[in-house]
């Protein structure tokens, strides 16, 4: 029973600035996530990894095919959902950490973590919030501080911290370890490996192939999807 | 947050403005729920601000109609509303911030009694309560609370829009209409008003529409777009999806007019 079902996907882009300029993407994506198993799209640089994970997460809109994800009982495809259904689906059903953390001003890091859970829970949110910037060696006298002055390293750690402190099914995670060190790397790779045993179906975009080695259960080559 | 009772709060159904040969705004529909924020962008003239006040009850649609639901559950088209019903709307389930706040204050009475107004309005009379509830308010909105007595005329431009927002928000509305509420005012003093509005409406778990050309301004507070091209609605669809992945020739030309910060 899979957790997050991708068939038939496709997409491309049509650049009307640039006189219609019609780009195709990637076609024929297929591949399933089942609970607690984590995917790895691997390909060279512009091949679509990230906007495969983009279409997954609703961001990117779907120009064919199904995006079949598991919330509860039943099954959404986010190709054609709604906006609201979409908007349920992610408080719901998936956590995504994008590439770069979009800062907003005057919110410290530590709400900036615990803004990701519904709202009832922000006392205890701010405590497991704060339990995962440590663990992501983020300094305490940090947490008070809003991220937009942070180091590139410590920006994509509070990222990190704002897509792995909810516990939904499935967890998208584009380049997560790219400006971190290699200690941090490390806990980045514990953290994958629990959120795997709790469960969670991960799809994950990493270059560092020791990286890539130690969570992966299986590897998409997003180059084979290339559109014609 | 999103409430998860599947029902919409406000119903726009093939909405049209005419204003003689000119069009308004023509054939808009959209459903917008509990909690949820939309943002209406597009140039000068698109057709937003007619929008908003269509949404409003300001101004009666030349084809289509607005539904709310109101606070017994039950829908209404706003067309059909008696006097008093409206007057609820207006001044308890409903606030309407203008971006010049001197047309959303009263600007020859205190900060504190524009605050206070509103809840006078829907029957409260005890001093002290409002007294300490205007207090509260200023103090949300972050406006030192020795200000209270003055006249919005001696406040800063930033201030004046914190304390229209206070008085739109002290009658806990469902529903806040917006128009350019960041406009006019100096980046800095903008970036605190979005931070304020964004923290608000998620406490609050207010449902608003909110007008506005900055796309930055949309991206920070809404979770759901209207792209607005000569009276029309061109592009809609999730906030980040409209804007990292536009569709339509028109809002790929505003997405890439942003100057990268």
């Amino acid at each position: 029973m899979y957790a997050l079902d991708l068939v038939n996907v496709k997409k491309s882009f049509t650049l009307h600035l640039q006189g219609g300029l019609h780009l195709p993407v990637v076609a024929g994506v297929n591949f399933a996530v089942q609970p607690g198993k984590c995917v790895a799209l691997a390909g060279p640089s512009g091949c679509g990894k990230s906007s495969i994970l983009k279409m997954i997460f609703g961001g990117y809109r779907c120009d064919g095919g199904r995006i079949l994800i598991r919330d509860g009982e039943r099954i959404v495809d986010i190709a054609t959902a709604s906006p609201r259904t979409i908007m349920v689906i992610r408080q719901r059903a998936m956590s995504y950490v994008s590439q770069f953390l979009r800062a907003v001003p005057r919110v410290a890091a530590i709400d900036v973590v615990a803004q990701t859970l519904a709202h009832a829970a922000a006392d205890h949110g701010r405590a497991s919030a704060a339990v995962l910037l440590r663990r992501l060696n983020i300094p305490e006298r940090l947490m008070a501080v809003p991220p937009a002055t942070f180091s590139g390293g410590e920006q994509q750690r509070v990222n990190i911290a704002r897509g792995f402190l909810p516990d939904r099914p499935v967890l998208l995670l584009d380049e997560p370890t790219a400006s971190l060190d290699s200690e941090n790397r490390a806990v980045v790779v514990d953290l994958i490996a629990e959120k795997k045993r709790r469960g969670v179906a991960v799809v994950v975009i990493i270059h560092d192939k020791d990286v890539r080695d130690a969570v992966a259960d299986h590897i998409v080559d997003v180059a084979s999807f290339a559109a014609a | 947050m999103i409430d998860t009772a599947d029902h919409p709060l406000l119903q726009a159904e093939a909405l049209t403005k005419r204003y003689g040969a000119q069009i308004g705004c023509r054939d808009i529909s959209f459903e917008l729920y509990p909690g949820e924020v939309m943002a209406v962008v597009g140039e000068s003239g698109s057709g937003k601000t007619t929008l908003l006040q269509l949404l409003s009850a300001q101004l009666t649609p030349s084809a289509g109609q607005v539904s709310y639901r109101m606070r017994d559950g039950v829908m209404r088209d706003l067309a059909s509303l008696g006097e008093a019903e409206r007057r609820f709307l207006f001044r308890t389930d409903w606030g309407y911030v203008h971006q010049e706040p001197a047309l959303g204050l009263r600007m020859a009475v205190s900060g504190g009694a524009n605050v206070g107004e509103r809840l006078m309005a829907v029957g409260w009379r005890h001093y002290g309560r409002i007294r300490g509830a205007a207090m509260e308010w200023f103090d949300r909105v972050e406006i030192a609370s020795d200000r209270i007595d003055d006249a919005p005329t001696t406040y800063s431009g930033g201030m004046r829009q914190r304390l229209q927002i206070a008085r739109n928000l002290v009658t806990n509305p469902r529903l806040v209409f917006m128009d350019e509420p960041t406009g006019g005012l100096d980046v800095s003093v903008q970036a605190r008003l979005l931070d304020l509005i964004r923290g608000l409406v998620g406490e609050l778990r207010l449902a608003a529409v909110i007008v506005t050309h900055d796309l930055a301004v949309a991206r920070m507070l809404s979770d759901r777009i209207i792209v607005m091209k000569d009276g029309a609605a061109i592009e809609s669809g999730l906030t980040d999806q409209v804007l990292d992945d536009p569709r339509e020739p028109y809002t790929q030309l505003l997405v890439s007019s942003i100057l990268p910060a």
